[in-house]
């Protein structure tokens, strides 16, 4: 029973990591159609520059506000240059340089950081803040941080004047326009958000994932499964989803396959998400008349 | 005689590499109303979306004597002309009173805004039983209402409305004419109407522009243009 617990406790924590980061490919697929195949990379280089930061001595949350802040504007920046001169080119374009800038972090980071993996200490020590015998402090402390993200993104989109204009620009762009949204600048404000919640997602993966020029390969998959178990199109059900599959991942790979085969879960939860039921367990099922 | 809030000449736009508008010229007076009438396809909402910068276009667009033609489109709506496009362009997902806070999206007179709610939902009272239903679930005239409610709270100079009639009940299009005509006429507002509804569209206005293929085929008071026995058989239909 412990052991059960425990498995479940480090499931939340890790779900939570897949939660924000699923949020963040929820964010970029809403306003474009697009899964940003470089969010798990952008979150990896995020990561290092707090390491970064903290190697050089500074206080763990003033590196942890400093590379949010950082990812925000690298986020906006990187839309503005490189994703928008595509914004009308076909599907496979985008993906192509989705693919390409996560291929150039990836590349950055490890000629930047090298390749060996790093430990990242986590800001949570001592006693955890909670479930004391079934998590560790970073388990708790990481649960509550994303608690705390997912709580921030949704009162920001319901309550703010700007929320709301990036949910109608990303509805309907036209209609935007002629209110007098600036429908170019809320895109680029949703990359940055998705980095800075990426970031986020980054620092709390990495003292349990540790940190490597591939760290996040693995919680990208996992956290479109989540998205897409979710429903791709409802940031709720992407939340709730990243969180199932923490912990369904955590639960199989423990009792059922094992350890090393614990990513195929990830893909097994797309595909059967795809066969069963498309739209997700949120997702709102598109009819359209042909 | 005032200067035209809105002057247009030699009016041209595309799609694509197609020419939809081959020189248009007309006006509207400074609290004035302007009906734009014409068969099907003839490029009366091609007028609107050219005006606001939605399709490329070309030509002298003055909008209180100031040159819009080469603004885009959110430039256009700051400036105080409010497009009521076809379709309604409703945010369908949103509620009725989110639909609403984005018509006041780029205003920050908090006090002002409040007021404008209270007019509007004087207008449609509709529309304030509504207001916290999701906007797609309102009936077709429920969602004309709020276009043009959500247009009123940018507080325009000039509203241009695109078939405001199209598809709606009898009822409903006399209400919403009538409340067209009190916008106009109380407050000021200048009125560019698209309407395939000649008649409905000629009470209210003052001057109209009938287009043909893209060009304009004739215009002048709307007196004269519903004299014309010529026009009323051949464009107006009755």
């Amino acid at each position: 029973m412990g052991e059960f617990l425990h498995q479940l406790a480090s499931g939340v924590a890790l779900g939570g990591v897949y939660a924000i980061m699923a949020l963040a490919l929820v964010m970029i697929y809403q306003a474009t159609q697009l899964i940003n195949f470089a969010q798990g990379e952008m979150a990896m280089f995020s990561t290092y520059f707090a390491w970064k930061l903290i190697d050089l001595g500074e206080p763990y949350w003033l590196a942890f506000f400093a590379t949010v802040l950082v990812s925000f504007i690298g986020g906006v920046v990187i839309e503005r240059l490189i994703v928008r001169p595509f914004a009308n080119a076909p599907v496979l374009a985008s993906v192509i340089v989705f693919i390409g800038l996560s291929l150039i972090f990836n590349a950055l980071a490890g000629w930047l950081y090298g390749y060996s993996v790093q430990s990242f200490d986590s800001p949570f020590t001592g006693k955890p803040w909670f479930g004391a015998g079934y998590m560790s402090a970073h388990e708790s402390g990481s649960i509550v941080v994303t608690l705390a993200v997912l709580a921030l993104v949704y009162a920001f989109f319901r309550f703010t004047p700007l929320g709301l204009a990036m949910r109608a620009a990303a509805q309907n762009p036209v209609s935007s326009r002629l209110v007098g949204i600036r429908v170019g600048w809320m895109l680029a404000i949703g990359w940055g958000l998705a980095a800075a919640i990426g970031s986020i997602a980054g620092m709390m993966a990495a003292p349990i994932v540790y940190l490597d020029p591939n760290m996040m390969g693995g919680v990208l998959l996992y956290a479109f499964a989540g998205a897409v178990l979710g429903g791709i199109d409802n940031p709720f059900g992407a939340a709730v989803g990243g969180f199932a599959v923490g912990v369904l991942g955590n639960l199989i790979g423990a009792y059922l396959v094992g350890d090393e085969v614990k990513l195929s879960v990830a893909l097994a939860i797309i595909i059967a998400v795809l066969v069963w039921r498309p739209s997700g367990l949120f997702g709102r099922r598109l009819v359209a008349r042909v | 005689m005032s200067a035209p809030i809105l002057d247009v000449k030699g009016l041209e736009a595309w799609y694509g590499p197609a020419r939809a508008l081959r020189g248009v010229d007309f006006e509207v007076e400074d609290g004035g109303v302007t009906a734009v009438l014409g068969a099907n396809g003839a490029g009366k909402t091609t007028i609107l979306r050219a005006l606001s910068g939605l399709i490329r276009r070309s030509g002298d667009i003055r909008f209180r004597g100031r040159p819009i033609g080469a603004l885009a489109t959110e430039d256009v709506a700051r400036l105080g002309v409010a497009h009521v496009p076809d379709g309604r362009g409703t945010f369908t997902d949103l509620t009725v009173e989110e639909n609403l806070r984005l018509g006041a999206y780029v205003r920050s007179d908090r006090q002002g805004v409040r007021e404008d709610f209270d007019r509007v939902f004087g207008f449609f009272p509709r529309l304030k039983e509504r207001r916290r239903q999701q906007a797609g679930t309102l009936s077709g005239g429920e969602q004309q209402m709020l276009a043009i409610a959500r247009a009123l709270l940018m507080r325009p100079h000039l509203l241009m409305l695109d078939e405001p009639s199209f598809g709606l009940a009898p009822l409903v299009v006399a209400e919403i004419f009538r409340v067209l005509g009190e916008i106009n006429r109380n407050e000021g507002v200048s009125l560019l109407i698209v309407e395939q509804n000649a008649s409905l569209a000629l009470d209210l206005a003052d001057r109209a522009v009938l287009i043909e293929t893209g060009r304009v085929a004739l215009s002048g008071p709307s007196q004269a243009i519903r004299a014309d026995d010529a026009v009323r058989r051949a464009y107006l239909g009755y």
